[in-house]
């Protein structure tokens, strides 16, 4: 997988676009010269160019992502550590998404130009065009601070109880969910559209099919193929938004740590962490591209 | 000639009619380019007119006035430090136009440059489009946030974060659009008549790329208006004190109990600068690309 490897070099780019020398800036502005000499040396800057890259492909073909420089952990045993909470909240809001967003999708394009139609889009057209982070605080603000009803912030792992996971999680991914639920209710939506003018769709509807059948599971199914392709996006999508979401609820997740690693100059940290969700995604494709194919058998890639 | 049918002289006339005067005419009769086109382009007449509309100077402290509520000498109220709300709002306007815009124009012309080449050099293709695939992998949010705090806390780094970040995008639209033209017969006809690779690209394929990748922009324009918040609600994209979206709400949130007026109005203008541009996107890809059904 030559991606891999170009990804690899990309995360490996990251640290050499630090204007000026990255020791220095890593170290901070109060360091002593022994201690910018140290990081220096811990990097691995005082060798050359290509064998800093050598040495990185080197230890990454062994598993080794680096080390974290405020956590004294290995980059992957902190996101190890974090990525349950990531986790569970993508997950939730990929819940919650695919099914309201193919719902309200095939809706609006099964009562087309009528006000059901516009009233869905509506709703989907404010969800892809609100910030995550403002709607967010507002809700923490109605639904934590007012109604009382979830934790304002902090993550209850599911080893604590369903119950107790589920209401750390809720708002937050529900929040997630709104952009994710407005791009797949669209795409849905032209998707079913296509479908609804196909041939077949009349054929069924002519051999005496009820509306039911014909929608529910003619159509649904074919369009089931545009979602799978969206899937990849929706997750992407959550893991970016994720970033953004806990921030603002505090979730000891991936995201905020690498806002947090940001924050401190961690650049180890930082570079280890876009790695590991790089390598992640081009699995993800991969595994949407398998289930594309199996899903339409027109699909054959060479 | 003289027993032309009835219907012969409408048809006549539509042919004849120039095919550009045909979709601006229905653009302007298209309900969300009109409500689109209206909220972006006030919104810009307010980012330009900033200085003279702003009642005070957007960064003036009054401690006296800290947190007045929406009021009719301070519409959108005052922050913690007694500044005007309703003019840093507007100074934001300008920021976050600016940056959307920029990365808009920067990122097109890349995406252009890169998606033709891609498409006409089948020895830089490969490599073109793997390196596409490799920043793809990465969230966009993610990789601008990457890019931008390796860069610095500057405009110019959030500029070129998001553009890195949303260029895979666009080189894969154009290189999508130039590979389906460059099959046709007439570039064939004029690759045959010995017209220069230049000369093709230039008079059949970019026109071609052109509808496609100013649908695509639009929705980068109010992405990447979603991301410069974003980035400056984290503090890795415009520093206080220059006033932008996402810091006014990042400063309001430690307020936002008791002062909910300091990162109400600031959310209000980023989603309606999103909304007007994602409906602007829906009614252009309405109009320049069948295919793609959006909003009507």
């Amino acid at each position: 997988m030559p991606v891999i490897l170009i990804i690899s070099i990309l995360a490996f780019l990251l640290l050499s676009l630090l204007p000026g020398d990255p020791a220095m800036i890593i170290a901070g502005d109060q360091a002593s010269p022994a201690a910018i000499e140290q990081v220096r040396r811990q990097l691995g800057l005082d060798r050359s160019f290509l064998e800093q890259l050598g040495i990185w492909l080197f230890n990454l073909a062994r598993g080794n992502f680096g080390s974290s420089l405020i956590l004294n952990q290995s980059v992957l045993s902190a996101v190890g550590e974090r990525l349950p909470v990531t986790l569970s909240l993508a997950a939730l809001s990929i819940g919650f998404t695919i099914p309201v967003g193919v719902f309200l999708g095939s809706l609006a394009a099964y009562f087309r130009r009528t006000w059901i139609d516009s009233a869905v889009m509506t709703v989907a057209l404010l969800g892809v065009s609100i910030p995550a982070f403002w709607i967010a605080i507002l809700g923490v603000i109605l639904f934590s601070v007012q109604l009382g009803w979830v934790p304002s912030s902090g993550f209850a792992p599911i080893s604590q109880g369903v119950g107790r996971w589920f209401a750390s999680m809720a708002l937050p991914a529900l929040i997630l969910s709104l952009f994710q639920i407005g791009f797949l209710a669209r795409m849905t939506r032209s998707a079913m559209l296509d479908v609804l003018s196909q041939d077949y769709i009349r054929t069924a509807r002519a051999k005496g099919l009820s509306e039911w059948r014909t929608v529910g599971k003619h159509a649904l199914r074919n369009a089931l193929i545009l979602i799978i392709t969206a899937t990849g996006i929706l997750l992407s999508a959550a893991i970016g938004g994720s970033v953004i979401i806990e921030q603002v609820f505090a979730l000891p997740g991936i995201g905020r740590m690498v806002v947090q690693a940001i924050m401190a100059r961690d650049y180890p940290l930082v570079q280890g962490t876009m790695l590991i969700l790089g390598f992640t995604f081009v699995m993800i494709n991969l595994i949407v591209d398998i289930l594309y194919t199996l899903a339409d058998p027109r699909v054959r890639h060479d | 000639m003289t027993d032309v049918g009835i219907g012969a002289p409408a048809t006549a006339a539509a042919i004849a009619a120039p095919r550009g005067h045909g979709t601006l005419r229905r653009l302007l009769r298209h309900r969300s380019f009109l409500i689109g086109f209206t909220i972006i382009a006030l919104l810009a007449i307010l980012a330009l007119l900033a200085p003279l509309i702003a009642p005070v100077d957007p960064s003036a402290m009054r401690v006296r006035f800290r947190f007045r509520p929406p009021q009719a000498a301070f519409w959108f109220g005052t922050d913690q430090f007694g500044r005007d709300i309703f003019t840093r709002v507007l100074y934001g306007t300008r920021i976050s136009l600016f940056v959307g815009f920029a990365v808009c124009v920067v990122s097109g012309l890349c995406s252009a440059i890169l998606g033709v080449i891609a498409a006409q050099f089948r020895r830089l293709d490969s490599a073109i489009m793997r390196l596409m695939d490799a920043l793809m992998s990465f969230p966009a949010i993610l990789l601008a946030l990457g890019i931008a705090a390796a860069l610095g806390p500057r405009v110019s780094s959030v500029i070129i974060a998001l553009t890195v970040a949303y260029i895979p995008a666009g080189v894969r639209i154009v290189r999508a659009a130039a590979l389906t033209v460059r099959e046709m017969d007439y570039v064939q006809a004029a690759q045959v008549s010995g017209a220069s690779s230049l000369r093709i690209v230039l008079r059949h394929i970019l026109p071609n790329c052109f509808s496609p990748l100013l649908v695509h922009l639009t929705f980068i324009f109010a992405y990447a208006m979603l991301a410069e918040a974003a980035l400056s609600f984290l503090g890795v994209g415009i520093q206080p004190p220059i006033a932008s979206w996402g810091n006014i709400i990042a400063e309001g949130r430690d307020y936002a109990t008791q002062a909910w007026w300091v990162m109400l109005f600031p959310g209000i203008a980023i989603s309606l600068a999103a909304l007007s541009l994602n409906l602007l996107g829906d009614a252009l890809g309405d109009m320049l690309d069948p295919r793609l059904k959006g909003g009507e």
